[in-house]
């Protein structure tokens, strides 16, 4: 029977799958909350969550009974529509609402259903049908500025491009974003063209000392990068490169170089050796053998360690608060967002929701773009 | 023009010796083929004649330059490996074209060269495809073909073969053999296990064993006249089978009494102070036939090959060295068990002493 044939449906593959989806779902629910959430006005973010984003939403609001009272058979009469009071003409443009409970104190704002007449302490009645309308009767002349009235209402689910307006024009977060990518790109370049050469010697060039200087690498890798932080921007003061992007290239260039160089030397070290073998026998020099056939055969290692390197830095907080000048001119993404908008902005959902998303949009896009070139079967047709 | 002069050549990882006493001289035009078991450092000597491996001791020329310290480019060489070795992200053209664009040589040269070693191998359809969508025997042909571009002094082969098909083998080996017609005043070396490939390509073979040259000589010389026991097992198939003896008279003629019993006159010449040395007799199985008297082996037929062109059998006559081994022509009908005398010509027999070197090349 074809149970075990290479290439056939093995026993477990219902597992394997049902893992894939598990997986992808629990990547996917935060992202796509994200991205709801940061179209979502900031009122319905509060009332209801993200997978009830298309359903109207029940949101509190108030309003007074003001406006001057007739008198009806000896008492007080107010009546007119909640809808229509100044505070919430911005809600409800035509006047129109359903009103779904009431109450006449903030901390029950639906204490009782619409329609039902309710006593208010001295002599006070207010009633708020579902259509918005109200009366309000008391047996004193009510002075003040009128009975606060708290009515539930639906509002149709309300998609809006506001915060990404605010986050991407407003509070200087265009120029983080700018500043981000200058401090990501050149730190994943750098990088990669420096480990790359070294990845080919350690690999594929006879000298003395090459094995302590893998194992070297080897062991940096498992160095914390928390270590190198002081003294590391002590030197850049000393040499007068202080805090500034040259001074993060340099500093990403250094933490992801160990990682870079086993990972590119390994993948090369793996190229089959006829290849290399017959290219300098056609005459190639260790640097032409590099540069056209090493590091063409190499570019999904290259575009994996891209990848790695640049979430890295994107996502980067603490290695660009410590190298980067604290002003706000040379603020990157995740230093605006955890100061400026955690703490000014704490309790404001759809920007943060929106600036988070706007910082994992490119990553996103990097990977997307990248991930054809992580395919295998580079070297189809050359050995065997 | 190229001739190649190996002189005291040796390879040593460490302390392990590979290769000791590489004495060779080949010269322009010469196909030779290095054969020998696995491990026997064959493709090592092609590998540092080529300059991929260092060596340790004597001196390598190439047209009387020293070539020991040169890089493999400077070497005047082409290389064709086992494995093809294309590079995979280039189309064939490119594959062919790389050692010439390499040497920066213009482009209407190396196009030239390219079109003439494609319509040499039949690639012409296939020069805009990448090495993937080729088979294994045209991929075999544009490594080839990427040795034919460089013009070098001299072709080096590395197993050239051995990942092909049966079928593929031998047509890959018949293009060979016709590209060295084509090109006759080019060298090569070429290294195989495959001794079909050895006999049918070479014009001399060099046969390697444990780190040394066993002999080297044209293939009907290695077949007819074997230096000693390890040539005269390992050219010819199936082996030669050896049976063990002692001479009991000198001279022009030799005669020998066998272990099994039985003596043999042979017409090879042998001194006087040879007489009572322990010596092997060896005879190919297909110079053995039944014969109707008592012949020189006795033996009971263990097992009966019928290839139809050839019937091999295998004998059980008491020798230690394992069963004799016979190959008739065509068919024959012999049951297991049966008794059977085999004689052979005695001009068709080889002698060797003690050490296993054959009397013909005594010193």
């Amino acid at each position: 029977m074809s149970d075990n044939i290479v290439g056939e449906k093995a026993g477990l593959m219902w597992a394997v799958q049902i893992s894939v989806v598990a997986l992808v779902i629990l990547w996917l629910i935060p992202t796509v909350g994200l991205l709801v959430s940061s179209f979502r006005d900031r009122d319905q973010i509060s009332a209801s969550g993200w997978w009830s984003a298309p359903f109207p939403v029940e949101e509190t609001f108030r309003a007074r009974a003001s406006g001057d009272p007739v008198q009806e058979n000896g008492v007080f009469v107010i009546a007119g529509s909640v809808f229509a009071d100044p505070e919430n003409t911005a809600r409800f443009p035509d006047g129109q609402g359903e009103v779904a409970a009431f109450g006449t104190r903030g901390i029950e704002p639906g204490a009782y259903p619409a329609g039902e007449v309710v006593e208010i302490d001295d002599g006070e009645t207010l009633v708020v049908n579902s259509d918005g309308t109200f009366r309000f009767t008391s047996v004193e002349e009510p002075g003040g500025r009128g009975q606060r009235i708290y009515f539930e209402a639906l509002t149709p689910p309300e998609f809006t491009l506001g915060n990404y307006r605010t986050v991407l024009t407003a509070d200087n977060m265009d120029r983080a974003f700018i500043n981000t990518l200058t401090v990501a790109i050149p730190s994943t370049v750098i990088p990669i063209l420096i480990a790359a050469f070294a990845a080919y010697a350690l690999a594929w060039m006879q000298f003395p000392g090459r094995g302590l200087l893998i194992a070297a690498v080897v062991g940096l890798l498992v160095v914390p990068l928390q270590l190198a932080l002081v003294p590391l921007l002590n030197l850049h003061n000393q040499i007068g490169i202080g805090q500034s992007f040259l001074g993060i290239w340099l500093a990403h260039t250094g933490f992801g170089m160990p990682l870079a160089v086993y990972l590119l030397r390994n993948y090369m070290v793996g190229l089959p050796r006829d290849i290399i073998e017959s290219a300098k026998v056609d005459g190639a020099t260790d640097f032409e053998v590099f540069v056209k056939i090493v590091l063409p055969l190499s570019f999904p290692a290259l575009a994996s360690f891209a990848i790695f390197q640049f979430l890295w830095t994107w996502n980067d907080l603490l290695v660009a608060k410590v190298f980067l000048p604290s002003n706000s001119e040379a603020q990157v993404m995740t230093v605006k967002i955890a100061d400026d908008l955690l703490g000014s902005r704490g309790g404001d959902w759809g920007i943060l929701a929106t600036a988070a998303f706007v910082s994992i949009s490119v990553p996103l896009a990097v990977f997307f773009l990248l991930q054809r070139y992580l395919v295998r079967g580079l070297l189809a047709g050359s050995v065997k | 023009m190229a001739e190649l002069v190996l002189e005291d050549v040796s390879k040593a990882y460490g302390p392990i010796e590979v290769l000791r006493h590489i004495d060779l001289h080949i010269t322009t035009g010469e196909l030779v083929v290095f054969v020998g078991p696995s491990g026997c450092g064959k493709s090592t000597l092609l590998r540092m004649i080529a300059g991929l491996e260092r060596i340790s001791g004597g001196t390598f020329e190439i047209d009387g330059v020293r070539m020991n310290d040169v890089p493999p480019a400077k070497r005047g060489i082409a290389m064709v490996f086992q494995s093809y070795a294309l590079y995979p992200h280039m189309t064939v053209r490119d594959n062919m074209a790389f050692g010439m664009k390499i040497a920066k040589r213009p482009k209407a040269e190396i196009d030239e060269a390219v079109e003439n070693a494609a319509r040499m191998l039949q690639l012409e359809p296939y020069l805009n495809r990448l090495p993937k969508a080729l088979s294994g025997g045209q991929r075999q042909r544009v490594a080839i073909g990427r040795a034919i571009v460089r013009d070098p002094k001299v072709f080096l082969f590395d197993e050239p073969l051995s990942n092909l098909d049966a079928a593929l083998r031998v047509a890959t080996r018949i293009e060979i053999a016709q590209l060295k017609e084509r090109m006759a005043g080019s060298t090569m070396i070429y290294v195989t296990h495959d001794q079909v490939e050895a006999m049918t390509l070479a014009t001399r073979i060099v046969v390697l064993n444990g780190g040394g040259i066993e002999q080297v000589g044209a293939p009907l010389d290695l077949y007819e006249r074997p230096a000693n026991t390890f040539v005269a097992q390992f050219i010819g198939s199936p082996a030669m089978n050896l049976f063990k003896g002692q001479t009991i008279a000198c001279g022009e003629q030799t005669v020998v009494e066998l272990e099994t019993g039985g003596t043999v006159t042979l017409p090879i010449r042998s001194l006087e102070a040879d007489k009572g040395m322990g010596v092997s007799l060896g005879v190919r199985p297909e110079d053995l036939t039944p014969s109707d008297d008592a012949g020189f082996i006795t033996g009971e037929v263990e097992i009966v090959e019928g290839l139809g062109e050839t019937t091999l059998l295998h004998l059980k006559n008491g020798a230690e060295s394992g069963p004799t081994i016979a190959k008739l022509p065509g068919i024959h009908r012999i049951g297991r068990g049966q008794s059977l005398h085999l004689s052979a010509g005695p001009e068709k027999l080889h002698l060797f002493d003690p050490n296993g070197v054959s009397f013909l090349h005594r010193a």
